[in-house]
């Protein structure tokens, strides 16, 4: 236990004088009364002074927080109308291809909401636009995050955080997508089924559980119900709240430039102003949502029908951010030539079915995700830095991570693009197979190809930035000297760019080490060996010495050339 | 379009435009009479000898050299007995035959054939053996169709390769359903008792011809009743409002983004 310091921090008097303190002005008067039952001196001083720095960039986190409040708020609209049972009644509605089919309540209401409700229709395309932009401004946020190097030392909780929040996105997506109850997210519940009964030997019983019994059932469509709007949205918040705690925490990154270091964070407070722009930003983003959910159809879901098991609709695809499950499925082969890649696992009570062309295809989607959250560790493992970074990598000045994100990148590209593989077809002319095909191809070439070649424009990048910084810019002017050549100008770049150019850390391989032991384990080797695809390839930035003798080379060139060139001139003449 | 104007009081201009307007005209009348045509010939007893005479001429000239001589067949093209008159409306009707090229399908094009002269060849391949026949207007008057019912059937027969919104579908090696916005009630009506293409045979016993009605009748209720959402991106679902939301939605939020951090110079 411990106790309160017994020294008091003001004496009674200056108590006193702050309790009979009355302001002059009303809005003094306001404040005050608030201030004195609250604290928001506190609050604000603790927030309100919190310096962000200004970029672009920096902003795809807001558009997922302010789209998910979007999304919470229509949906709380659509869930006054939506009923989610799946008990059987007859369309008595207005949409006239629907009436008298027999459908569950749960579709019946969709409808309901679509044609009866009075801009029932335009808040259910508000909700399904605003979660397409959730995740994708998460997704975008994150690869932001990614290649500017914004995850390492002190934020790789944060960014952890983060994954989960993306993992939860999906699920709330998921979730919400299949509550219609029509052919399509039907068709999207099967293959979720289909992926469980995969499992071995427990796989059945989970889908049972699941779906409380055989699929369909009848029971799927409240229990997604349940995780759509309470246990998922709740998570959600939780984790939004641990997210921009710990961005309070370790404050925000800045992008190298002058006068930005590890020590100080440049930009402007949150208080007045980034709080009114933070504000107006809030109903940009409702604005664009509201652009698109007035504008866009979104889920028809009056074309698909009711469920039924058996029609399986062309174009069935789930929204983006599953493409790349449903993707991979498609790119697995059911079987390689005659060999079956399904086989029966002999146990005690007669043998479990093994369908290895459901299971492989998670493995790369479990690489991909279990990748995500561990990257921040991988990396520092891999480097050997344990410095705390608050400024921004440019993303040319980490080739190896930035060559390594854009391999990752079209690994998912693929498999994403892969559940389009029919529109893909049908729009540009071309065989369904022959799509398939090459798509595998890129599975495998598509990483190797993008590392190498985004490692080679990363260091040709930084090759520039040198010639930049030892040359200046090419003014587009040709000069002819008095001795006749002709020569391009070059225009020397100013300080604070200069200085965005020269200041980076380019770090140099770290070979394997022995341990405390002597002996180099079988893990430091692996470890120096991705050191080395990371960092044996290296542009140095320019140093001091480097700049000042092309800065007296310079000098040498323009101004000194025709007299030392005139000089020389003289004395050979004077031979 | 400037090439144009430049040219539009060269000597010769006035006897192009007249050229232009006596072929609009001439086009026109030709169009208007031959479809009063069409609809006598309905009824499949009326071809008249003269129409299989005449459809047999058009036959060898036109078609023979992959269907061969009598509509027989041959390595190009399969044998056309027993085709019907159905099965010639709807491939020369819709431009499908004669086929522009081999490939993995025949596509959609301006019919080669008028009216009439489509008749003619289905008279001919009918006189051949007995098949489906142009359908009877009873079938595609859509003001009497049940357009929830031909719903529910279009979901369970068709929806598998034309999509739910009938926008079309890929099938293997190149090979499509195409989308059916537009098409023809009797033509719609013929694909599924001849099965075209790569289509299967929807015949009078699998899906009565009331129900290919209520089918058709679904289609174009869809078809003028309008989006109810807005734009319809393609009808393609899932995959083109993801493509929306990475390109526009993307595009309007990063604009937005570079002007709020945008600093007054």
């Amino acid at each position: 236990m411990s106790t309160q310091s017994l020294e008091p921090k003001y004496t009674e008097a200056q108590y006193s004088e702050v309790d009979q303190y009355q302001p002059a002005t009303r809005t003094g008067r306001i404040s005050n009364y608030v201030d004195q039952r609250v604290g928001g001196t506190g609050l604000v001083r603790e927030f309100g002074r919190k310096v962000f720095p200004d970029h672009w960039t920096f902003m795809f986190g807001e558009v997922a927080l302010y789209s998910f409040l979007i999304t919470v708020v229509s949906g709380a609209f659509l869930t006054f109308w939506f009923d989610p049972s799946m008990a059987s009644t007859q369309y008595e509605g207005s949409y006239a291809p629907m009436q008298g089919v027999e459908m569950s309540t749960a579709y019946a209401t969709a409808l309901e909401l679509s044609f009866d409700v009075r801009g029932g229709l335009f808040m259910r395309q508000l909700h399904h636009w605003g979660a397409l932009m959730f995740v994708m401004a998460m997704a975008v946020h994150m690869l932001r995050v990614f290649f500017t190097g914004a995850f390492r030392k002190p934020r790789e909780l944060n960014w952890v955080v983060g994954c989960a929040l993306l993992v939860a996105g999906l699920g709330a997506g998921f979730t919400g997508y299949s509550l219609p109850d029509e052919v399509l997210s039907g068709n999207g519940l099967r293959i979720i089924d289909g992926m469980l009964k995969a499992i071995p030997m427990v796989g059945t019983y989970i889908s049972f559980f699941l779906f409380g019994g055989e699929f369909p059932g009848d029971e799927v469509i409240p229990r997604l119900y349940s995780l759509h709007i309470f246990v998922i949205p709740a998570v959600i918040l939780i984790l939004i709240a641990v997210h921009l705690f710990m961005v309070v925490v370790h404050k925000h990154t800045q992008y190298p430039g002058p006068g930005r270091t590890e020590r100080n964070v440049v930009g402007y407070p949150i208080g007045p102003v980034y709080a009114a722009k933070a504000g107006g930003f809030l109903f940009v983003v409702f604005g664009v949502l509201a652009l698109l959910a007035g504008l866009f159809q979104i889920n028809a879901l009056w074309n698909y029908g009711p469920y039924d098991p058996s029609p399986v609709q062309a174009g069935t695809q789930p929204d983006w951010y599953i493409g790349w499950f449903d993707g991979v499925l498609r790119l697995m082969p059911g079987s390689i030539g005659d060999i079956s890649l399904e086989f029966v696992l002999p146990t005690p009570w007669g043998g479990n079915s093994v369908a290895l062309p459901v299971l492989i295809p998670m493995i790369p989607i479990a690489v991909l995700l279990l990748g995500l959250f561990v990257w921040p560790f991988l990396e520092a493992w891999i480097t050997g830095d344990k410095k705390e970074h608050h400024v921004l990598d440019r993303p040319r000045n980490a080739p190896g991570r930035t060559a390594f994100g854009m391999a990752m990148m079209v690994w998912y590209f693929v498999m994403w693009g892969a559940a389009s593989s029919d529109l893909v077809a049908v729009q540009f002319s071309l065989s369904l197979n022959d799509v398939i095909i090459w798509l595998r191809v890129l599975f495998f070439l598509g990483p190797i190809l993008a590392f190498i070649i985004t490692k080679r424009i990363c260091l040709a990048l930084q090759r520039k930035d040198r010639e930049i910084v030892l040359h200046g810019n090419e003014a587009g002017v040709i000069e002819m000297l008095p001795h006749g050549e002709f020569r391009e100008k070059h225009n020397r770049v100013n300080d604070y760019e200069l200085f965005t150019l020269v200041a980076y850390e380019s770090p140099e391989v770290t070979p394997a080490r022995p341990n405390a032991k002597g002996k180099v384990s079988l893990l430091e080797k692996s470890r120096a060996g991705l050191n080395r695809v990371f960092f044996e390839d290296r542009v140095a930035p320019v140093s001091r010495e480097e700049y000042l003798e092309a800065l007296s080379h310079d000098h040498h060139e323009s101004s000194a050339a025709l007299p030392a060139a005139a000089s020389a001139q003289l004395e050979s003449s004077k031979h | 379009m400037k090439a144009l104007s430049q040219q539009r009081r060269h000597p010769l201009a006035a006897v192009a435009l007249l050229l232009v307007g006596l072929l609009l005209t001439g086009g026109l009348y030709a169009a208007a009479t031959s479809v009063n045509e069409a609809q006598a010939s309905n009824v499949p007893d009326a071809y008249s000898a003269s129409d299989v005479e005449e459809g047999e001429r058009l036959f060898v000239a036109n078609c023979a050299t992959c269907h061969g001589i009598n509509a027989a067949g041959s390595d190009a093209g399969p044998s056309l007995v027993g085709a019907g008159a159905a099965a010639v409306d709807f491939q020369v009707g819709t431009g499908r035959m004669p086929m522009q090229m081999s490939g993995p399908q025949a596509k959609q094009k301006p019919a080669q054939f008028n009216d009439e002269q489509t008749m003619q060849l289905a008279a001919y391949v009918a006189s051949l053996g007995a098949g489906p026949s142009v359908p009877e207007d009873e079938y595609l008057d859509t003001s009497e169709g049940d357009i929830s019912r031909g719903g529910e059937l279009f979901r369970i027969n068709c929806a598998m390769c034309h999509n739910a919104a009938a926008a079309g579908g890929a099938l293997t090696e190149g090979k499509f359903a195409p989308a059916l916005a537009g098409v023809e009630s009797k033509h719609i009506y013929e694909a599924m008792m001849t099965g075209p293409q790569n289509m299967p045979e929807f015949n009078d016993s699998n899906i009565p011809a009331v129900d290919k009605r209520d089918i058709i009748a679904f289609l174009k209720n869809n078809e003028s009743q309008g989006v109810p959402g807005g734009f319809a991106l393609g009808s393609l679902g899932p995959v083109s409002e993801g493509l929306l939301i990475w390109t526009l939605g993307l595009v309007l939020l990063i604009g937005s983004m570079v002007w709020l951090t945008s600093r007054s110079s």
